[in-house]
């Protein structure tokens, strides 16, 4: 998948809720990460979602780090988290 | 141990009802016996399958408010859409459709967080701010919110006569529109995209620490995050769902 960063495809992280909730048991919009790339910590769901038929790229809205990149294909998920230092996840909340 | 649920699963609904709310968008009220109950701002997912087995899926914002029977999603129909124009053209009462939800839950609001609450919305924009209007009304909540709601022109505001019945009835609830297009004869509302001036004028003073949602096209909700940060609004209390390319400008 290539790093598309067109501006006016992208959405906010709260539009890849459902794709997360396939593979995660936690409500994952409310999870925080920390960006490797600027060391800012925010939820899921206020990151930028570059997406398509095949997956999706969040990046950091302050530096555009490219945080999680999650491919849909051949029946895996592959997920590059290359862009997050750190994730906290409220084991209070559920998918 | 907590206590893990299966995954987000596929189900069967009914639609029970479908109401015209403006020529291009109608609302279905959905049977969804497996429904586990939702918060304003939340999504769910619908998937069409054709008799060939190919699949699409689309996610649309729910209106309803949690405290309501059924589940209500409300759809503009986008021309150049795979699922929308068969959502509001084609689908009558009784036929089935698979959904899955709720989802998210970052752009979400009940009640006990508080406000005030300001919500902007350009076009469909309106629904998932609706479905918090719906619930603050239900549950008489005394949270302060006020709507500033962009539209194109008079007859394509979503929910206009609800809105207008429920500004009236509702204490601590303004609703204030912007026609960008064309606006009837005797208009005294805005008639211009929302501005830095407009949002002086209308919203809340920064100080007052609102919790903001705005949802719309692309354009417009950037626009209007940045002039909330500009005005002093706290950065992660201004909360924002784009619709996309797809969602049209306003």
């Amino acid at each position: 998948m290539s790093d598309v960063s067109d501006e006016s495809l992208r959405l906010d992280g709260n539009a890849a809720a459902g794709l997360l909730a396939e593979i995660f048991p936690f409500e994952m919009t409310s999870a925080h990460t920390s960006c490797a790339g600027c060391g800012q910590t925010r939820p899921i769901g206020a990151l930028l979602l570059y997406g398509g038929e095949m997956g999706a790229i969040l990046r950091c809205p302050h530096c555009n780090c490219a945080q999680l990149r999650i491919v849909r294909a051949r029946g895996r998920y592959v997920i590059d988290m290359r862009g997050v230092t750190l994730m906290q996840i409220e084991t209070t909340t559920q998918a | 141990m907590v206590a893990i649920r299966p995954r987000l699963a596929w189900q069967r609904t009914t639609v029970r009802e479908l109401i015209e709310e403006t020529p291009r968008v109608r609302s279905l009220v959905l049977d969804a016996p497996g429904w586990q109950g939702h918060s304003a701002g939340q999504h769910l997912d619908v998937r069409l399958t054709a008799e060939d087995g190919y699949q699409a899926e689309r996610s649309y914002s729910i209106a309803s408010a949690p405290v309501e029977p059924h589940v209500t999603i409300t759809v503009e129909r986008l021309d150049d859409g795979e699922v929308s124009p068969y959502l509001t053209d084609e689908l009558h009462p009784g036929d089935e459709l698979e959904l899955r939800g709720p989802i998210g839950g970052w752009f979400t609001w009940r009640p006990t967080e508080g406000g005030p609450l300001l919500l902007v919305a350009g076009g469909s924009g309106i629904v998932p701010l609706m479905a918090m209007i719906r619930q603050k009304a239900a549950l008489r909540s005394p949270v302060p919110v006020r709507l500033l709601y962009s539209s194109r022109a008079y007859e394509e505001i979503i929910f206009r006569e609800e809105l207008d019945r429920l500004a009236a009835e509702v204490g601590e609830l303004t609703v204030e529109h912007t026609l960008t297009r064309s606006q009837p004869e005797g208009w005294s509302g805005y008639n211009r995209r929302i501005d830095r001036a407009m949002l002086e004028e209308f919203t809340w003073a920064a100080e007052e620490r609102p919790l903001t949602f705005v949802c719309g096209p692309t354009p417009l909700v950037e626009s209007v995050a940045t002039l909330c940060v500009e005005m002093g609004y706290a950065p992660e209390r201004v909360k924002t769902e784009r619709f996309g390319p797809t969602g049209g400008a306003v």
